[in-house]
């Protein structure tokens, strides 16, 4: 196990390597001179050569990429060439609203798409599957920010029961923040809800048919415990893979919610970010999803080894 | 318990297994439905410059915010009373567009490092790190960073989509090639002696094509949605070309107004979307009756 | 054998560990008030019949088997794949699929199985009828300790603690011949080799000391070697436990080791039933004569004979209600033989029945 981790560790450090190149590459690739852009206003050569200067930019390519990383390294991202702010100081506001509105609504897509895929597998042939089928479809089907729009509209203005946008922290209003990202949460949870079912459904579907099912079976148990505990168990080893393998479509769907509910998270950083052209941030926006997207993928193997003891005890022979 | 399985011979030849594919779609009163939708969808974009009441693009001050069924306007006007249901017959036809561009890029590129990552293993790690990659690169900034050197375009946003979908063509047509690869037929054409590109080729290409063909077919309404995302956020299709992404953006502004104008753009994506969905799965599970679990 | 029974209505007279079949009077329990003493069946079975829904129609699985089992006997019930053993041995506990549909009768110890409730049905498996399947591989969930997945029959059906369950595991575990039980209990199954797994499915299986065993081929799937191992615990087992067993298997050789009696099935129906020494000694229907001398293990004279096989397919039940589903292969076939099915009946000795009009009534060179 402990070799298994220290490979997958290294894997992960090659991927984020690769993701730091290309984000590099890109954003000097991109149109425009940067220098140009902090001067503002004051454009004499003069202080152009100041910034210059100031930001390595006459610097040859490896240099600066040297600079960006060993200072990543250290934790210090930079700053902010629109506002001057430090983008740590950004991230660590935005982070824990994105952070906190995608474990709701994993949370919330988990319960409601194992929940369904459940039903859907043990009432095979039933209406109960028919009905689960047709909402998992609807749910891959249906642009989730259209879905947000139409939330907002018909739920928030309409009949006033969820705010329509922006955010309270949760340490100094809990239930008036959960109040604030219930519905976010639910739009950007229906996809990966409708992920989870199909997966789900399908993985039930197989531990059903297996000959340790019909062992529960012939040792008498009760459904809840041929169903809850042996095929269970068995089906989410699958479905949890699928879950970390959706957090970059999550990330993407959180930038859209954020933007719809106006919510101060890391999307909304990100459009900022990309349309004003603030390079340190985009740099640092890639950093962050690209470690989130590696760490929970290392955690999922983690998890992995918890739900599956075959796993476990491989590594350790 | 397998006692009431009922095995279906491998040994049929190609062309008797598409017509009872297709015989089994044609049952499936679902899949027909699918089909029905997705007939009339791509005949409406197709044929938008001839079938649509209005130039998409006109504006029409007077009618600003007609309400859907005003003579003329059926399914109403937006705030510069430009055709709702013209839009969005062309907003289909962009849709599509960028749709079948971004899946032919992911085919295009995955198709071929799946079956490479599939069949020699010595590159099978290499090409999952750059799986990896694409997985841990933030899509969005893909698609900005295309825009933003190349410019906001429809192809811009469907090649960018294309790149993100390309991990899962690779993991699919990666895992198809693996168990053709096992299975005894290949295994025969190999020790007699058949060179790797033929046995890909020959062998496995044309065996994997009816799992490629489902993948693209659910594929396709993922596109789309991902177009709409973009051109939502205005990373796409530049206004005033009309795309069923940008008329949510502007309808957003007076949706309290003119309900209409932000429904009927989403309710279109979701039907072709669910058109697609719908006929890739049923064709999923035509093609192989045992799976139709999946 | 069939519901309008033309012979033997005496009840069951079998001495001692040797039960014999009735000759089905097809009426469920007709026989039952008949029976007592030492040969009263623990299970009988009467004019068992599985039809599977299928795509392309009803599929007949198994057709009228009438047969019994009596306490501490173990009856071998022996045919190639697809005779429909298996579905004879997953039926009697309610364990098909709901593809299955199955009529008759299944008394344990005088009670209705067939048609009886669902919980009814499950809290009679595994505590009074216990399985043990082919694929020890398989059969046990990976994600669970032998312990837990033992402890959870004990659990369920006698309400034990966790801890206590976990005591009566480990005896168990050392019951069916598994070295440091108290060690192994904690061991996932793939941690196991496949001849302890096949153990731990039958520790699994005696925990609750049920009356009836069914093993359907509990040694196909394991090496020669490590199949003596699991015949001796069943054999154990039957003598410290006084389980009844119902041997499910292909392998005469298995049969000749551990069975009491046995019953051959064909295409869905037993075609000849005796008590094991008679059978492998005088083989009456030529179905079982031909399995007897295609069998390397169970030939007297293995070795010396070039072994016979038995020409052409296993036909598919539902084709011919009104004959010998044996009829197309054997030697002996006479023109009755295509047109009217042959009942069970006794031949030679009360205790042996066979189905066939045309029986072999000389001694057989295996």
């Amino acid at each position: 196990m402990r070799r298994y981790l220290l490979h997958r560790l290294w894997q992960s450090l090659v991927t984020l390597l690769l993701a730091t190149i290309v984000v590099f590459l890109g954003v000097r690739a991109l149109p425009g001179d940067p220098a140009l852009a902090l001067a503002g206003e004051d454009r004499d050569p003069e202080s152009l050569r100041a910034i210059r200067e100031q930001y390595g930019l006459d610097d040859s390519l490896p240099v600066q990429f040297w600079q960006f990383v060993s200072h990543a390294a250290q934790g210090d991202l930079g700053q902010s060439i629109r506002t001057g702010e430090s983008v740590n100081t950004m991230l660590r506001h935005a982070l824990p609203v994105t952070i906190e509105l995608s474990a709701l609504a994993i949370l919330v897509a988990s319960l409601i798409g194992i929940g369904a895929g459940v039903v859907a597998a043990v009432r095979r042939g039933r209406p109960a599957e028919w009905a689960a089928n047709a909402l998992a479809l609807l749910g891959l089907s249906v642009p989730n920010f259209w879905l947000g729009l139409m939330a907002i509209l018909y739920l928030s203005v309409a009949l006033g029961l969820f705010p329509a946008s922006g955010f309270v922290p949760f340490f100094s209003d809990p239930v008036g923040n959960l109040h604030h990202l219930v519905l976010p949460a639910l739009i950007l949870g229906t996809g990966l809800a409708a992920v989870i079912m199909r997966q789900t459904r399908s993985s039930m579907l197989d531990a059903l048919s297996a000959d340790y099912i019909r062992t529960a079976e012939a040792k008498g148990l009760p459904p809840r415990a041929v169903i809850g505990r042996h095929a269970l168990r068995n089906s989410l080893i699958v479905v949890v893979t699928i879950v970390g393998l959706q957090l970059g479509a999550l990330i993407s769907g959180a930038v859209v919610t954020e933007r719809i509910f106006a919510l101060p998270g890391f999307g909304k950083l990100t459009v900022d970010a990309v349309f004003q052209r603030d390079y340190p941030v985009i740099q640092a926006v890639v950093l962050v999803t690209a470690t989130a997207y590696i760490v929970i993928n290392l955690l999922v193997d983690l998890l992995y080894s918890v739900i599956d003891p075959r796993i476990r005890v491989r590594g350790e022979a | 318990m397998a006692v009431a399985d009922v095995t279906v011979s491998a040994g049929t030849p190609l062309s008797s297994r598409r017509r009872k594919v297709v015989r089994r779609l044609l049952r499936n009163p679902l899949a027909i439905t699918g089909l029905v939708v997705l007939g009339i969808a791509v005949f409406a974009a197709l044929f938008a410059p001839w079938l649509a009441p209005h130039e998409p693009t006109d504006t029409h001050l007077s009618q600003a915010f007609a309400a859907p069924g005003t003579p003329g306007y059926v399914l109403g006007t937006d705030d510069l009373g430009r055709d709702v249901l013209s839009r969005i017959m062309f907003g289909l036809r962009a849709s599509l567009h960028v749709g079948m561009l971004a899946v032919a890029t992911s085919l295009a590129i995955g198709v071929p490092l799946g079956l490479m990552a599939g069949y020699f293993r010595t590159i099978d790690a290499l090409i999952s790190r750059f799986t990896d990659l694409v997985l841990a690169f933030p899509f969005l900034i893909l698609a900005v960073g295309l825009a933003a050197i190349r410019g906001a375009s429809l192809g811009n946003a469907a090649i960018a989509i294309g790149i993100a979908q390309i991990p899962g063509v690779i993991r699919i047509v990666r895992s198809e090639t693996l168990r053709l690869k096992s299975l005894d037929f290949v295994s025969a054409a190999i020790v007699e002696g058949a060179g790797d590109l033929w046995v890909i080729g020959r062998h496995i290409l044309p065996n994997a094509a009816s799992v490629i063909i489902v993948q693209a077919t659910v594929a396709i309404p993922a596109a789309i949605l991902g177009e709409a995302v973009l051109s939502f956020l205005g990373l796409g299709i530049q206004p005033p070309a009309p795309s069923l992404g940008t008329m949510l953006a502007d309808a957003q502004q007076f949706a309290a107004k003119a309900p209409w104008a932000a429904v009927m753009p989403g309710v279109a994506i979701m039907l072709i979307a669910l058109a697609f969905n719908i006929v890739g799965d049923s064709l999923r599970d035509a093609l192989d009756p045992k799976a139709s679990r999946r | 054998m069939s519901a309008i029974s033309k012979v033997n209505t005496e009840p069951p007279a079998g001495t001692g560990q040797v039960g014999s079949t009735a000759a089905g009077t097809g009426q469920a329990g007709s026989n039952a008030a008949g029976t007592g003493g030492v040969g009263v069946p623990v299970l009988e079975v009467r004019g068992l019949t599985v039809t599977f829904r299928t795509e392309d129609g009803p599929l007949s699985a198994v057709d009228r088997v009438d047969f019994e089992v009596a306490d501490q006997e173990v009856l071998a019930v022996v045919g190639e794949s697809g005779c429909g053993k298996s579905v004879t041995a997953m039926s009697l506990a309610g364990l098909l699929p709901r593809t299955a549909s199955v009529d008759g009768s299944v008394r344990l110890d005088g009670r209705e199985l067939v048609g009886a409730d669902k919980k009814t049905l499950r809290s009679i498996r595994g505590r009074e009828i216990a399985y043990i399947f082919q694929e020890p591989m398989t059969s046990l969930n990976p994600v669970f300790t032998v312990g837990n997945q033992i402890g959870e029959v004990l659990r369920i059906h006698n309400g034990l603690s966790r801890s206590t369950a976990r005591k009566r595991s480990v005896e168990l575990l050392k019951l069916v011949g598994i070295p440091s039980a108290e060690r192994r209990i904690d061991d996932y199954p793939h941690q196991l080799s496949g001849g302890m797994r096949q153990r731990v499915m039958i520790a699994m299986a005696v925990a609750c000391d049920p009356k009836v065993l069914i093993a359907d081929e509990p040694t196909t799937a394991l090496d020669v070697t490590i199949q003596a191992g699991i015949l001796d615990v069943l054999r154990g087992l039957r003598e410290r436990l006084g389980t009844s067993i119902v041997l499910i298997t292909h392998d005469l050789g298995v049969v000749a080791d551990l069975a009491d009696r046995v019953a051959v099935m064909y295409a869905g129906r037993v075609v000849e039933t005796a008590n094991v020494n008679e059978l492998f000694a005088q083989p009456k229907h030529p179905y079982t004569a031909g399995l007897l001398a295609a069998s390397p293990s169970a030939g007297r004279h293995a070795g010396t004979h070039r072994l016979n096989e038995i020409p052409g397919l296993v036909p598919v039940l539902a084709e011919q209600p009104n004959a010998c589903t044996f009829a197309d292969r054997c030697s002996r076939a006479r023109d009755t033989c295509t047109t009217e099915q042959p009942l069970l009946t006794a031949e030679g000795t009360p205790n042996h029945h066979v189905a066939c009009w045309n029986p072999v009534r000389e001694p057989v060179e295996v």
